[in-house]
């Protein structure tokens, strides 16, 4: 499962040619495996922002095993909905995203809070530092949380997203995308990913989303068009399922 | 000529997302992306960075700047901790998010500001354990990092030769994992995530 991957980007592997231990530190065993790898030479900004170092398995210790619970009074029922935060309504197409949030077994993380955020339809985020010339939204700010119900079910109601320039490289564009991010029930299922649309034009060119080498993992970051999760006359749905990995084994008092 | 092969040629062939796809057709785990430089909106909140109300007594600050290989500080990270409580238990009480001023939660979230630089305030945790320290996990995501790093910090009035981690780290890595007491009281953690100084992240 756990072949070597090919480095496409060109550049040597400093992992596996890495500085001898020190004397006295023993050898580490294999890490869990989490994709991506920290560098991919193909996104820039990677090469002085990854680890070169080998990462340390810690000792099991109480606070790796747990995390933070989030309940209903962090989140209202309305941050679901990202069209109805403001006077007006979004300009774009409306969408519903949704799906499960299941561990590696496929059991359902329950009560889970799902955080995600994007750019509007134009392909433009309201922060300060994006310079796209594509216009805001007055009624579009693009953020929003949920909590997973009992069979681990997240919805969120929004607008597509658009396409954006990113200064990478030449013509660069990101794919349309959602950002999400996940808690789970241990510290080691954290998870920021990203959500993409099925069939982009963008898919084959974007370093973000090809830094994951796998096929078949980077399969599982794009959302299915879903008939169930679409509504009649009014919102076309997709459907993405997330796995978590990284649960102790030990389970939680979880209720 | 182009030395940006991104420019002209697909990174892959393959079709996808063709209709019928089915959401995580394999049911693996769903890789990680960058954070992107785009967050800032969406992620801090009022009092994410506020374990505990500053001022509160016993509460400490914990504050830091995240730098890259370059020794540069990092503008556009975002950094998470969680912790046991001041007694070595876990936390196991929602709120993070409502911040009741009580409600201790052991979580929080802090962006960094222009300088990469952030801080948190909470208290000082118990031991975790008899043959562990005290440490607070850390987790600190950025543009240009396709996962986030995961760290402790250590306090430096522990014998490190307590807690098992230190023993699976070269002695000359040692002090990358243990804040500094600074003589206002707070403690300074500074995360290097590459070069020299580079810390000691963990496998999770
Ligand atoms: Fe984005």
């Amino acid at each position: 499962m756990t072949t070597p991957h090919d480095r496409i980007d060109g550049r040597p592997d400093r992992r596996a040619s890495g500085a001898e231990p020190e004397p006295g530190v023993r050898p580490a065993p294999e890490p869990p495996r989490r994709l991506p790898e920290f560098d991919f030479a193909a996104y820039r900004s990677t090469e002085l922002r990854s680890p070169r170092q080998p990462l340390v398995i810690p000792p099991s210790g109480a606070t790796e095993p747990t995390g933070p619970v989030f309940g209903v009074a962090d989140v209202h029922p309305l941050d679901a909905d990202l069209t109805a935060q403001h006077v007006g309504e979004p300009l774009g197409e409306r969408i519903v995203v949704g799906g499960r949030v299941l561990d590696e077994s496929g059991r359902p993380l329950r009560g889970q809070l799902v955080e995600l955020w994007q750019a509007n339809a134009a392909g433009r985020y309201p922060h300060k530092a994006d310079r796209h010339p594509a216009p805001l939204d007055p009624n579009f700010t693009g953020a929003g949380r949920c909590l997973t119900d009992e069979e681990g079910r997240y919805r969120f109601v929004t607008i597509k997203p658009g396409a954006y320039p990113w200064g990478n490289h030449h013509n660069a564009w990101r794919p349309a995308h959602i950002h999400f991010s996940l808690f789970g029930t241990a510290f080691t299922q954290r998870l920021v990913t990203q959500m993409y649309f099925p069939g982009d034009p963008l898919f084959a060119y974007d370093p973000i989303f090809n830094s994951v080498r796998d096929e078949r993992a980077r399969r599982r970051m794009i959302a299915g068009f879903d008939m169930d999760t679409t509504v009649s006359e009014w919102a076309l749905g997709y459907r993405w399922d997330i796995v978590l990995g990284g649960a102790s084994a030990t389970p939680t008092e979880d209720r | 000529m182009s030395t940006r092969p991104m420019d002209t040629s697909p990174m892959n062939t393959w079709p996808i997302g063709a209709e019928g796809d089915t959401p995580n057709p394999d049911g693996g785990l769903t890789p990680s992306q960058t954070v992107g430089p785009f967050f800032g909106y969406a992620l801090p909140f009022a009092g994410g960075p506020d374990l505990v109300p500053p001022h509160t007594p016993g509460a400490i600050r914990v504050h830091g700047t995240v730098y890259d290989g370059a020794g540069v500080p990092v503008p556009d990270a975002v950094v998470e901790i969680w912790q046991a409580d001041a007694t070595g238990r876990i936390p196991r009480a929602p709120g993070s998010f409502a911040r009741d001023g009580v409600t201790f939660t052991g979580w929080g979230r802090a962006a960094v500001d222009r300088l990469g630089r952030y801080a948190f305030s909470t208290v000082r945790p118990g031991a975790p354990g008899a043959d562990a320290n005290p440490y607070l996990a850390m987790s600190v995501f950025a543009r240009g990092m396709l996962r986030r790093v995961v760290t402790r910090v250590y306090f430096p009035e522990d014998d490190r030769h307590a807690d098992p981690l230190f023993a699976l780290v070269p002695a000359s890595r040692h002090e990358t994992l243990i804040a500094v007491r600074e003589e206002s009281g707070s403690y300074r953690f500074d995360v290097h995530i590459q070069g020299e100084q580079e810390t000691v992240f963990l496998a999770v």
